[in-house]
Parts: structure tokens; sequence; C-alpha cells
């Protein structure tokens, strides 16, 4: 085991325990949209697919697989943030008022 | 400072925008915000990271993120918020795919070198891969049944849980043996593609109304093989931004199985769905039911102090949103106090009738979650259901024999009126009887849910 292993270690355990904090947090109304954010958010392996994908010299065959996982994980980033965004775009509360206005 | 920590610094701006993404959620007002402060952080990772030293291949990557990114937009904006579960379940298995190609992909790159691979690396592309890929074959059947493309029922065949297990063994196997130095690409690829096959397997025995549970599951799943991808690359952002997503998702696994009142196992391998009417059921169901007419559950309505609407999954089905917030907004204009009572699996997915309801307009303060519901049927006038039946069941609460038994539910029973829209007397999506629709103090309004409360509008109008 090498330092640096541990400390990605460390990081993930931490990420883990300061995930469960803050989604148990979020309401149950909004849990569809938190499926679709963090959706958006694991789409964060297109920096992965990026990188795999800018080494030199690589065979054909393994330039379409890496090409490939950067188009999935664009789609999956921009596709989930935009739906995220239309959804609690949604989300109104009552207007202080509107039953009057209603009757009026 | 040098390139690289210009961009590790980049990364944790990232990291720091997911988390406040998450944090902005816990309110409606603030959560849109939270969203846009994720995807400034995405944009910044991705800027950084083509700042990266050594990165060839600018063109194509551009090339093909230029094609994709519409085309994930412009699905986004398609979709029918009905449609939801199914795009999440794609994505889900998009984002999965992915990590399973950079992990194969850096397989390729590191493996074939004289010195093995340290022991965390290949642990981590072996997780990476083998999760990813169950994650991507799991999300297209579990998109398969949501869309219908196949049947939504669980498919079971003899031996399957037995054949599942020994696939999983097999799976284990390669990935030690990767682990243990044999790091030949063609264990890895047996690896990705017998995952695949379990991912398939895996889903097919999980019924449509489990779903919830399924996509929550593979949620998780697809966060830790980005988790693992990140411990693959060595990069902190992948590492957390995947994790945070395993905790959501996991959390989410639990809550829905918790509103089901199901152990994971039981949801996962229980096929339901396949359980047959128990005799006590049918028994409660020979009653007589009462039916009625719109015009009379007008007036009822009309002439309450306290309306709660249960709206199930066929309220969506027969896209009776609309309709419904008419009727409540005409209630409202007659004084009417209304409220709507929203199961934990009133839809496909965790929240997802919350979703269908805001776009019908309906204000988010109008909607109770279970808990806080509860205690407040035994005041309410009349509990209108619509196209909702396993999450009113007194049997779950009642009777021990049933199979929802301990399922947590909405006592609709303790209100004084209740009032059951229904298409026929079918059973519901469990395939059990519902002893509430004989109990005195319910009637039955049978048709189409959007044709009857259109009817139930016009009669309130002239109430």
């Amino acid at each position: 085991m090498t330092t640096s292993f541990l400390i990605e270690l460390t990081v993930l355990i931490l990420a883990a325990f300061l995930g469960v904090e803050v989604i148990s947090k979020v309401p149950t109304l909004l849990h569809t949209p938190l499926m679709s954010g963090t959706n958006a958010i694991h789409g964060i392996v297109v920096v992965g697919a990026i990188i795999v994908a800018g080494i030199p010299g690589q065979p054909t065959w393994l330039r379409i697989v890496t090409l490939a996982a950067v188009a999935l994980g664009t789609g999956n980033a921009v596709g989930g943030f935009v739906v995220t965004d239309r959804m609690l775009e949604m989300f109104k509360k009552r207007k202080p008022g509107e039953q009057e206005q209603q009757e009026a | 400072m040098s390139r690289s920590d210009g961009i590790s610094l980049a990364y944790l701006v990232t990291i720091v925008c997911f988390i406040l993404a998450l944090r902005f959620l816990s309110s409606p007002a603030r959560a849109r915000h939270g969203n846009w402060l994720g995807a400034f952080g995405m944009a910044v990772a991705v800027v950084a990271t083509f700042v990266q030293p050594g990165l060839t291949n600018y063109a194509s990557i551009l090339v093909v993120m230029a094609v994709s990114a519409p085309i994930g937009a412009y699905a986004a904006r398609a979709v029918r918020m009905t449609a939801m579960p199914q795009m999440v379940a794609l994505f889900n298995g998009v984002g999965g795919g992915a990590a399973a190609l950079v992990a194969f992909a850096d397989f390729h790159n590191s493996a074939p070198s004289p010195d093995r691979l340290a022991l965390n690396n290949s642990v981590a592309i072996v997780l990476s891969a083998l999760i990813g890929s169950i994650s991507f074959a799991g999300s297209m059947i579990a998109f398969a049944k949501l869309q219908e493309v196949m049947p939504g029922r669980p498919i079971t065949y003899p031996g399957q849980k037995v054949g599942n297990l020994a696939l999983l063994a097999v799976l284990l196997g390669l990935g030690i043996a990767v682990v243990a130095g044999y790091e030949r690409q063609w264990v890895l690829g047996l690896l990705i593609l017998g995952a695949l096959a379990f991912g398939v397997l895996f889903v097919l025995p999980i019924g449509g109304a489990d779903m919830p549970v399924v996509i929550a599951l593979l949620n998780a799943f697809t966060g830790v093989a980005a988790s693992a991808t990140g411990f693959v690359l060595h990069e902190n952002v992948l590492i957390v931004s995947g994790m945070l997503v395993g905790a959501s998702g996991s959390l989410l696994t639990l809550m829905m199985a918790r509103a089901m009142g199901r152990s994971i196992a039981n949801v996962l391998f229980g096929a339901f769905g396949q359980l047959q009417v128990s005799a006590e059921a049918i028994a409660a169901s020979d009653g007589a039911v009462r039916p009625t007419t719109p015009e009379d559950v007008a007036v009822m309505l009309a002439y309450a102090q306290r309306v709660v609407i249960v709206p199930g999954y066929g309220l969506a089905v027969a896209q009776a949103q609309h309709a419904v917030r008419d009727l409540a907004t005409e209630l409202e204009k007659r004084g009417v106090d209304v409220k709507y009572a929203i199961h934990p699996v009133a839809g496909r997915m965790p929240g997802h009738m919350n979703v269908l309801l805001a776009e019908a307009n309906v204000p988010y303060d109008q909607l109770s979650e279970m808990d806080e519901i509860n205690p407040e049927f035994d005041r309410t006038d009349v509990a209108l259901v619509i196209g909702a039946n396993d999450v009113t069941n007194p049997s779950a609460r009642n009777s021990p024999g049933s199979p929802i038994y301990g399922m947590p539910i909405l006592d609709v029973d303790h209100s004084k009126n209740v009032v059951v829209l229904k298409r026929s007397m079918n059973p519901g999506f469990a395939g059990i009887d519902n002893p509430l629709f004989v109990d005195p103090k319910t009637v039955m309004l049978f048709g189409d849910a959007k044709d009857s409360v259109e009817k139930l509008v016009a009669a309130v109008k002239h109430a």
C-alpha cells in the first residue's frame, strides 16, 4: 500500500459520510430531481474519458472505445443537468393571496 | 504553482460545486440555483481536463463532445415527465458504460508492462469494469421494462437464482485472477461481457412496481463505478463525485425498500407480482362495492371541509394531473381545504408523483408526505383516491397473511368518507385485493381517471 492510495481511500470514506449527511436532508418532495441531479454528477466520468481518450499512440479500436466513453459521459452530464433544471423550474410555492385573486 | 496544481485546484472547485448543488436541494426554493452551480462545476472540470499535460487528440474529443452534448440536451428537453424513470435509467446506464470503457482503456494502456500493476490499480480497474458493466446492462433492461419495450412483469425461469449466483461467482473469479496478476486483456474482456449478461439477468425477475428500488440501486452502482474510475486514474474529483452519487443512490434504495415494507433482498430476488392472491384477501372481497356517480361525489366534496387527494400512478397513466389540479382549484374557491397525500412509491421512481403534480402547477406546499398526512386522515371528510391501490390497502396494516403486510400505507380508511376512482375492479399492480374497496365508508367511481375527474369538476361547479 502506498501513501497516495491511503489518501485516496480517506477521501473516499469522507465523501461517503458527507454524501449521506447532505442527502438525508433532501426532502422526499425533491427525490426525483435528486436522482437526476446525481445522475448528472456521475457524468463526471467524462473527465476520465477525456483523459484516456487523450493518451497518445493508441490503436484505432481503442481510440473508438475511448471516444465512445467521451460521448456517453458528455451526453450523461449535459442531459442530466438540463432535465434537472426543467424539473426544478416546475416546483412552485402557492403565491400568497392566490385564492383571493381567483375568487375576485 | 505548477500546471497540475492548478488543475487539482480547479477540480476542488468542482467538488465544492457538486456538494453545494446537493445541499441546495434541501429546499425547493434554492434547488434550481444549486443545479446551475453543479453544471458550472462540471464545466470547470471539463475545461481543466483539457489543459492536462500530455493530452493529445483534442480535435476528435471536441468533435465527439460537440455532437453528444446537444443530443443529451435534446433528449432532456423532449422527455415527458411520466417518462422520467426511463430517462434516469438510461443516464445511469450511459454513465456506468462510460466508467467500464474507461477502465478497459486504462487497462490496455498500462497492463502489458513488464511490472505488475499496483494492487490498488488492478482492484479499481476490475471494480470499475464490473460494476459499470452491470449498471449499463441492468439499466438498459430497466429502461426497456419502463418504456414497455418488453413486458414489465417479472420474468422468471427455473434455476434463475442459482444461475445468477454461479455467474456472479465466475465474475468474481475472473476479477480475482486479474488482481492476482493474470493481467490479460481477454480476461478483463470476458469479465465485462459476463458482467453485461449478469446486469440483464439480475433485472429480468424484478417487476415494474419495484422499479423505484432498482433505479435507485443502479444509480448507486454507477456512482460507485465512477468512484472506482477515480482510483484508476488517481483523480479525487471522480472519487468524491462518484461516492456522493453512491451515497445518494444507496440511501434512496433503502428508503424505497422501507416504503414498500420489504427488504432489499426481497425486492431484488423475490420476483414480486408472482405471488398468488391470498385466500384471506379473496374472502374479504366478498363484500359488495358501492358504485356512485360524479354528481354524488361532487356534492360530497363541495360541502366537505377537508379533502385529501391520494394520487397513484394510475392518475399519471390517465394524464389526469391537470384535471385534478382544476378540481382542487374549484374546491378551494368554495373554501374547502385541499391537500395531496403522496406515498413514497406513488410513481415509478423516488419522488416521481411530486414532479408529475408540480408539472400540473400544483403548488408544492400542498403536497404532503405520508408521515405528515397520516395523522390528519382522522379529521378528513373525504379522501379521494385516484389511481392508487396498494398504497391505501389496509391489509398492509392488519392482515399478517397479506403479501404487502408491513408496508407503510396512507391511512385513508381513517377519514369519514372514501371515494375511489378506478378504471375497473382489477386488483392493483401487486395483484392483491384491497379491502378498502368494500369498506362501508367507501364508494367507487368507475371509469377513466381523467374523464371522471373532468366530470367531477363540472359537477362541483354546479353543486
